[in-house]
This record gives C-alpha cells, sequence and structure tokens, in this order.
C-alpha cells in the first residue's frame, strides 16, 4: 500500500509538473500581456513601460520565466503578485479558507441529502418520488448555476428577506449563526449539482445490490428491511459513490469561481479571475496549480477510499 | 475462403423488415419525456430560426427612452436597461446559443471520432499515444485552463473561438467511448471481410465501423450539446464568453443581473429558456440511450 501511494505520489508531481507548464506556456504567449493596459495611457511613457518590463521579469523569454517561477515554487516562494506587488502565497492563503469553507458547507450538504435521497428512491423504484426526483436531477442538472443563484437571490433574499443577498458576514458580526446564514445560499448553489449526482449514483448503485442473491438471503432469513438496507445494500453500493465524490472535490472548486461571483464571496475563484482579467501572472498560475492539486489528491483519495472499503481490492 | 461462392442478394430479395433506426423509433416513442423534449426543442430552436416572424423588434435597437419597461402587449417580457425588447433578444439570443451549442458539439465530436477510432483500430502505440493524451486531458484542471486560453482572444471569445475552445475541450469523453467500440468490432468478421476485398484503413475505419458505432455517439452528442451551451452560459456569466454586445442567453442573464429586484423578467425568461433547452436535451439523449441500447458506462 505505502509503495503503490509512493507511485501515486511521484505520478502526481509529474502531472503537476507538466500542468504548470502547459498553462504557464498557455498564459506567457496570449497576446496583451501585463503591461497591455499601460499601453495606451499617455501618462505612461515607453521608457517606464520598459523598465517595467524589466522589474518585472518579462523582457526575459517565457521559459526562463517559468524556470525562475518553478524554482520558487519549489522552494515555497510563489512569487509577486504584478498587480498588488504582495505574496502571492500571502494573497491565497487568505483567500482558501473561505473556499473551503464554502466547499466542505457545500459537500456536507450534499452528503446530508443526497444519502437519503438516494435510499428512498432506490428503495421505492418507480414510486411518484422516485420519479420526482429523477425529473429533479434533470432539471438541477439543466439549470444554469448562475441563474439558480440568481433566482434563490430573487426569492430568499430580496423578496422575503430570509437570507441575505451576498458576502460572508455583516459588519461588526462575527458570530457563526451570521457565517450560517451566509452560507446557506452559496452552498447550496455549489452543492446542488452534486446532492442531484450523487443521489442517482447511489440510487443505481444499490438497485444493482439489492437484486444480488446475499440480499435475497438476507431478507430470507428474516432480517427486517431496515436492516438489510443499512447493513447488506448500502454497504456494498458505496464504492462507486466514493469515487465520485473524490472527482467532486475538484468540480467544487471549480464551481467555487461562479458561485463566489455570484454571491461575492472572498474566495480563492473570485481572486483567480481578478488575476485572469488583470494578467496577473504568478496570480494565474497559483490558482491553476491549486485546482491541480485538487484534482489529483481528489483523484487518490477515491482510489484510496476504494482500497479501505473494498478489502478485496489490493494495491501494489 | 470457406469456399462458397457468395453472391449479393439482389434488392427485391430482402426481407421485408424494420431496420434498426424503425425499430429504434419505436423504442424512442415510447418515452413521453423525450417526445416533449422534442416539441420544447422544436419551439425553442423553431423560434429561432425564425426569429424576424416571431417578433417585429430588434434585438440589438435602443431605445433609451423606453428602458427597463415592464411586460407590455409592445414588448411582451419588457426591456432591457437599454430599452432592447427582451423578447427578441431571448429568440435572436437563441441564434447564437444554439449554434454555439451545436457546431461545438459538431466539432467536438468530429476531434473525438477520429481520435477514438484511429486509438481503437490501430491500436499498438497509436493507441496508447491517444489514450494517454486523452488521460492526460481528463486530468487538467480544464475550467481553469480555458479561463487563461480564452486570454489570447483578450478575454472574451468571438463565436468561431469560442466554439473552437469549446470543441477542443470537449472531445475526451468521446474519445474513449469510441475506442471502446472500435475495439470491439474491428474483431468482427464484416470487417475482416471488408479488409479481405482491399478495403483501405480510412474506408473500413468511416464506411464500415462507423455506422455500426453511431448509437453511442449520437447519445453522447446528445449530452455533448447541452453541455456546450451551458459551459458558454457560465463563460458569458464569468465574463470571458461571448463579447456582451452580441445577445447569447447567458450575456441576457448576465445583464440582468443588476435588476432582479426592479425587472426579474429579465432574469428569469432566460435562465428557464436555457433550462427547458438543455432539459429536453437531456430527455433525448435519455430517450436515445435506451433506443438505440447504449450500454450505461
Amino acid at each position: 500500500m505505502s509503495s503503490y501511494v509512493a507511485k501515486r505520489a511521484v505520478q502526481a508531481c509529474a502531472l503537476l509538473l507538466f500542468v504548470s507548464l502547459v498553462g504557464y506556456a498557455i498564459m506567457s504567449l496570449a497576446p496583451g500581456g501585463p503591461l497591455a493596459v499601460y499601453l495606451h495611457n499617455p501618462q505612461v511613457t515607453p521608457e517606464k513601460i520598459d523598465l517595467l518590463r524589466h522589474q518585472l521579469g518579462l523582457d526575459r523569454p517565457w521559459y526562463l520565466r517559468y524556470a525562475a517561477w518553478l524554482g520558487g515554487l519549489v522552494r515555497g516562494h510563489w512569487g509577486y503578485s504584478y498587480y498588488t506587488g504582495r505574496p502571492v502565497l500571502e494573497m491565497i492563503a487568505e483567500r482558501l479558507p473561505a473556499t473551503f469553507t464554502l466547499m466542505l458547507s457545500a459537500f456536507i450538504l450534499a452528503l446530508v441529502l443526497s444519502f437519503p435521497l438516494g435510499v428512498l428512491a432506490a428503495t421505492h423504484k418507480y414510486s411518484w418520488g422516485d420519479n420526482l426526483l429523477s425529473l429533479g436531477a434533470f432539471f438541477v442538472w439543466a439549470m444554469p448555476t448562475f441563474w439558480f443563484g440568481l433566482m434563490l437571490q430573487m426569492t430568499l433574499a430580496v423578496r422575503w428577506h430570509l437570507l441575505p443577498v451576498a458576502g460572508i458576514h455583516d459588519l461588526d458580526n462575527n458570530s457563526a449563526r451570521d457565517l450560517l446564514r451566509h452560507l446557506a445560499m452559496p452552498a447550496l448553489v455549489l452543492g446542488i449539482g452534486s446532492i442531484a449526482s450523487w443521489s442517482r449514483y447511489l440510487r443505481s448503485g444499490m438497485l444493482e445490490v439489492l437484486s444480488q442473491d446475499y440480499v435475497r438471503t438476507a431478507y430470507a432469513k428474516g432480517l427486517p428491511a431496515r436492516r438489510v438496507v443499512r447493513r447488506h445494500v448500502l454497504r456494498n453500493s458505496l464504492l462507486p459513490i466514493v469515487t465520485i465524490m473524490g472527482l467532486d472535490l475538484h468540480v467544487l472548486f471549480s464551481g467555487a469561481v461562479i458561485t463566489e461571483s455570484i454571491f461575492g464571496w472572498p474566495g480563492m475563484g473570485r481572486l483567480f479571475l481578478a488575476a485572469l482579467n488583470n494578467r496577473d501572472y504568478p496570480l494565474q498560475m497559483a490558482g491553476l496549480m491549486v485546482s491541480a492539486a485538487l484534482l489529483i489528491v481528489g483523484n487518490l483519495l477515491a482510489d484510496l477510499a476504494y482500497a479501505v472499503l473494498d478489502p478485496r481490492i489490493r494495491y501494489r | 475462403m470457406n469456399g462458397l461462392i457468395v453472391t449479393a442478394a439482389a434488392p427485391s430479395d430482402r426481407v421485408p423488415g424494420r431496420g434498426l433506426w424503425a425499430l429504434a423509433w419505436r423504442r424512442f416513442r415510447r418515452h413521453r419525456m423525450a417526445l416533449g423534449g422534442i416539441g420544447v426543442l422544436a419551439v425553442i430552436a423553431g423560434s429561432a430560426v425564425t426569429a424576424p416572424l416571431i417578433t417585429s423588434s430588434d434585438p440589438t435597437t435602443l431605445d433609451p427612452d423606453h428602458s427597463l419597461a415592464p411586460p407590455s402587449r409592445e414588448h411582451l417580457l419588457g426591456t432591457d436597461d437599454l430599452g432592447r425588447d427582451e423578447l427578441a433578444r431571448v429568440v435572436y439570443g437563441g441564434r447564437i446559443s444554439l449554434l454555439v451549442g451545436l457546431t461545438a458539439m459538431l466539432l467536438g465530436s468530429a476531434i473525438g471520432v477520429v481520435m477514438g477510432s484511429a486509438a481503437g483500430y490501430m491500436g499498438g502505440w497509436i493507441d496508447t499515444a491517444i489514450m494517454r493524451f486523452v488521460d492526460l486531458m481528463l486530468s487538467f484542471p480544464a475550467i481553469f485552463l480555458l479561463l487563461i486560453l480564452i486570454n489570447w482572444t483578450g478575454g472574451r471569445a468571438p463565436v468561431v473561438m469560442m466554439i473552437a475552445y469549446l470543441g477542443l475541450f470537449g472531445w475526451t469523453g468521446l474519445a474513449r467511448i469510441v475506442r471502446a467500440e472500435y475495439l470491439a468490432l474491428r474483431a468482427r468478421e464484416f470487417v475482416e471481410e471488408a479488409r479481405a476485398m482491399g478495403a483501405g484503413v480510412r474506408r473500413i475505419i468511416f464506411r464500415h465501423i462507423l455506422p455500426n458505432a453511431m448509437a453511442p455517439i449520437l447519445v453522447q452528442a446528445a449530452f455533448a450539446v447541452a453541455g456546450a451551451i451551458l459551459a458558454e452560459a457560465a463563460l458569458d456569466f464569468l465574463g470571458f464568453g461571448l463579447p456582451p454586445d452580441i445577445p447569447t442567453w447567458g450575456n441576457l442573464l448576465t445583464q440582468a443581473e443588476d435588476y432582479i429586484t426592479t425587472n426579474p423578467i429579465l432574469a428569469v425568461a432566460p435562465g428557464i429558456v436555457i433550462t427547458l433547452t438543455v432539459v429536453a436535451v437531456f430527455f433525448i439523449g435519455d430517450a436515445l440511450r435506451d433506443a438505440l441500447d447504449v450500454r450505461a458506462r
């Protein structure tokens, strides 16, 4: 097992390296660049632009800049933002907690809602409730996320004043209750896709297990239905859904870019969008690397969870 | 090979039976939701195509004196912040949004079919190289890379580039499916026969195997259209989509964001149209999967 983890870790590093190289190349070769905003500004003389270009190191070819950036990255120095001049690591350290809070809330929400929904749908196959859930899942996947967010804001916040429209907390109010009130809508918007997909996966996984011989045996020996579902069926249907959960780690991070924009949530997603607009290369790379790392970690976790949940699977 | 002389059957000898498509249609018809989906899609796509017949208003004509007007007989969905008729914008916006969705799907499918069939039919190092590449693409944080890529066109993408971006990022899933189909089909007798009759690789891949692998491709294509429409709308919202002066469903929604308190219809209408379109496509794809008997992945 440990050698398997080590092998995967090496693969992960190679992959991260590759993602960073491709990302850096695409980013640097895009026309324009960080100084394009100054080109039409009469206040900024060409000499000043050249000076800035030199100071930012943009007068060197991109692969040399990439090498320097990579060298810094491994030594724990992620460079300085072109726009604010602050260390990139410091800037993302400020923003990551907000994003992770949002992701975790969405994850928990999806977990808490999708399991009962999936189990009920599977145990009441083709009932009106099951059909309604299938229909609901289709609509959830079909809705543009940001439209769903807008509709929530319009109804829950603007019309009925139940929840705050946006932001992470009210002024001078740092209570947990206030945070939860601000979290409710963004977490739902971010998690709704996972609620739909996890409950559907759980349903189909359980339906498969429900037709197995050992389930019939369990019923035959007189076990109550609750116990059969919980001990025999649910446990054996967990495998596929755990994979989806691992993959969704990255989906949630990507989704946070949109969710944070709707709700003015001060997280990584909005920071990354701002970095794109400002052509803030070091910050863009930081966003790309964090998302790539989450993608890789999610995949790895899913594979490892497989081994934990299914004793028959052994990794070498 | 087996000593028998095979004579081609004359057309008149053919037993009058139901073809694959007739059978599929019979199964497809059972799905009422999918039939409803076709209806919804026909209405939405039909009104996009025949936009000038649906509304006499122009989607881009400014009328600052009548900005943010509530729905009225003249403007059924009211007007936006610049006085443009919202119904016209939704209807004409459908042209762009549907066009981008369809063509991005076509591009992605073309790449996916070529890559997947080459990998599946050729095997060997070509297969390894292509599939490694697909794995690599799938382990990329696609949205982040796509956003960085869009800076190539200055942070906004002209329609053609948007189609290219979405197509280039949307072929990997199909390539895997097509490869699996080709792996199974290339060992079948009819392929061997075609090869024995001297058909070239390209002919075998596209004329002999492809028609037999069409079912999963069609299903995947349906979902790809839905995905492309949603992705384009999301990019519009993030400010990395099509330029804001082009009416698309995503741009309409984004521009409506500031007016949800005063003119909610501006946000509600395009959202409902997108959702209905995509749901309709989902239902059709789902029914196709059943009708064409595509195994669940």
